[in-house]
């Protein structure tokens, strides 16, 4: 009993020091977050003008209505590629500067290091998020009277839990190729969103793309996170989207886990995790 | 116990020629014991497989073929264990160089099990201790000298007080100074901390000067592993690059070979 309780110790000190490592990383280049942050905003103010342009080149919309819907996309479009981009760099940062040897050899479980990076991709993903949907929806001065915040906080939340199984999956690219497997992650979140109904609804897909909504977690944070925002739905009317998540999280962390060992196995039976560039 | 037992440990890798793959013999069945508190040098040109012999003692690599233990632990089927008692320093000081030493080690030192309250006063002694200036603690990595760097490499290998110090060419490209004064380091760490060491080098005199016992490996072969007189007699040589030479059949720069040394 001691002896497991040490051991649980152990691995949450090490879960802090995932954790602890990347907050430095923020603060030392925290001009550069900054700078995306920036990039960020710009990027997001280019989808959610096309609410605008629509009456503009003769549609009729609710402008915003339909501004909101963009922005969700949006603004979940970002969470998940910091999610990703994060997760990703458990590997490809940590190759580029050879510390990667020295944390894989390391006696800290691989479930807990990838956990806390997930941990520290949520907290920081959260704060970017807020902070995007802010920014934009006071530039757009929406109104949003009946926007249950907290329950579209606790279904992304939720969700991350998905997106961290399936960026541990993407996490182990950058092993497998070090110069193009990060830029693999990016089409990973491409895909996920774009059968995700990310700036549209689901239905105007063709079938074998809404089939594969089912199974993508995006598509269930996106129809939550509108209807909680945008009808001020809350955690009990949101049941349908939660549980889909919950199902798809306790499948996706375990199948995470085994690839990012398996291309774990790989890198040390090639060679792989020595930095040659 | 013994601190390293290695028996018949064999590593290839796969090497693209074109479009044919070829695969290259790295380690080719290597055996050894080290004894607790011993000073052990592995002595070969870049190429000859030394790296690749701490990768695997690392937990970093998986044999093809043979096996190690630490302390009586199994390298590839007792990783955590292993990991606990093993520490490494490698010829690249590898840092986030954008961030401080203390910030480094800080990090490193919880993966290790070690909380903030533990290492609060301990990195600083540490660094104290490895003569790293109190001022430049805060400073990135990136700013520091490669010297300094690799003190810092020292400061987060003994932070985590491993009892089988794996060291990796850890002078290689310093000036004169850094060098002794981490030698210096070395046998400083061997006599008050009673770890065990494995130093693998292609520093004849370093070899010579810190180690208990000396082996040549060679194109990933271990041609022998004395102590240094017992080597010279043998080959009937005055220095040990003579010792080398006769051993190996070739001089200590001809043998530089492969890529995964």
């Amino acid at each position: 009993m001691r002896t497991m309780s040490l051991g649980l110790r152990h691995e949450l000190v090490g879960l802090s020091g995932v954790i602890e490592r990347n907050v430095y990383l923020v603060k030392r280049y925290i001009w550069w977050d900054i700078a995306f942050f920036l990039w960020t905003v710009a990027n997001t103010l280019t989808i959610v003008f096309i609410a605008k342009g629509i009456p503009a080149v003769g549609g009729t919309i609710d402008v915003d209505r339909v501004t909101t819907i963009l922005l969700v996309g949006a603004v979940i479009w970002a969470y998940l590629g910091i999610i990703f981009e994060i997760l990703t760099e458990t590997v490809a940062w940590e190759r580029w500067e050879g510390t990667i040897e020295y944390t894989f050899m390391a006696p800290l479980s691989r479930p807990v290091h990838l956990l806390g990076m997930g941990v520290f991709a949520v907290g920081y993903g959260v704060v970017r998020a807020v902070l995007l949907f802010g920014v934009v929806a006071a530039f757009f001065s929406l109104h949003l009277p009946d926007a249950n915040y907290a329950a579209a906080l606790v279904l992304l939340i939720v969700a991350s839990i998905s997106f961290i199984g399936i960026g541990m999956m993407t996490a182990v690219l950058p092993l497998i190729s070090p110069e193009k497997g990060t830029q693999l992650g990016f089409v990973a979140q491409g895909l996920l969103l774009v059968v995700s109904g990310v700036y549209y609804p689901v239905s105007v897909l063709p079938d074998w793309m809404q089939a594969l909504a089912k199974i993508s977690p995006a598509t269930y944070a996106l129809r939550g996170c509108r209807a909680a925002i945008l009808e001020g739905a809350g955690l009990t009317s949101l049941w349908s989207d939660i549980w889909p998540l919950l199902v798809i999280g306790v499948v996706s962390i375990p199948l995470g886990l085994w690839v990012f060992r398996t291309g774990e196995r790989y890198a040390k039976r090639h060679g792989k995790l020595k930095r040659s560039g | 116990m013994k601190a390293l037992e290695v028996h018949n440990l064999r590593k290839e890798f796969v090497r693209r020629e074109g479009r044919s793959r070829r695969r290259v013999a790295a380690l080719g069945g290597v055996s050894f014991d080290v004894e607790r508190g011993e000073c052990v040098a592995v002595l070969g040109p870049n190429g000859s497989g030394k790296s690749t012999l701490v990768r695997l003692l690392s937990t970093l690599l998986l044999p093809d073929g043979g096996s190690a233990s630490v302390f009586g632990h199994d390298a590839e089927k007792d990783t955590r264990t292993v990991r606990r008692l093993v520490n490494r320093v490698s010829v690249e000081a590898s840092f986030f160089k954008k961030m401080s030493a203390v910030e480094n080690l800080s990090y490193a030192a919880r993966f290790y099990g070690l909380r903030p309250a533990q290492t609060r006063e301990r990195i600083p002694e540490i660094l104290t201790r490895v003569g790293f200036p109190g001022d430049r603690r805060a400073e990135p990595m990136e700013n520091l000298s490669r010297g300094m760097q690799q003190k810092v490499a020292l400061a987060r290998a003994l932070l985590t007080a491993p009892i089988l110090l794996l060291l990796d060419e850890p002078t290689t490209g310093l000036d004169p100074r850094s060098k002794q004064e981490v030698q210096e380091f070395i046998r400083e760490v061997r006599a008050e901390h009673d770890a065990t060491v494995l130093l693998c080098t292609h520093d004849l005199a370093e070899a010579e000067g810190l180690a208990d016992r000396v082996g040549i490996l060679d194109g990933g072969a271990l041609l022998c592993l004395e102590p240094v007189h017992e080597l010279k007699a043998r080959y009937n040589a005055e220095t040990l690059e003579e010792a080398f030479f006769a051993a190996s059949g070739h001089t200590f720069e001809n043998g530089e070979g492969g890529d995964h040394s």
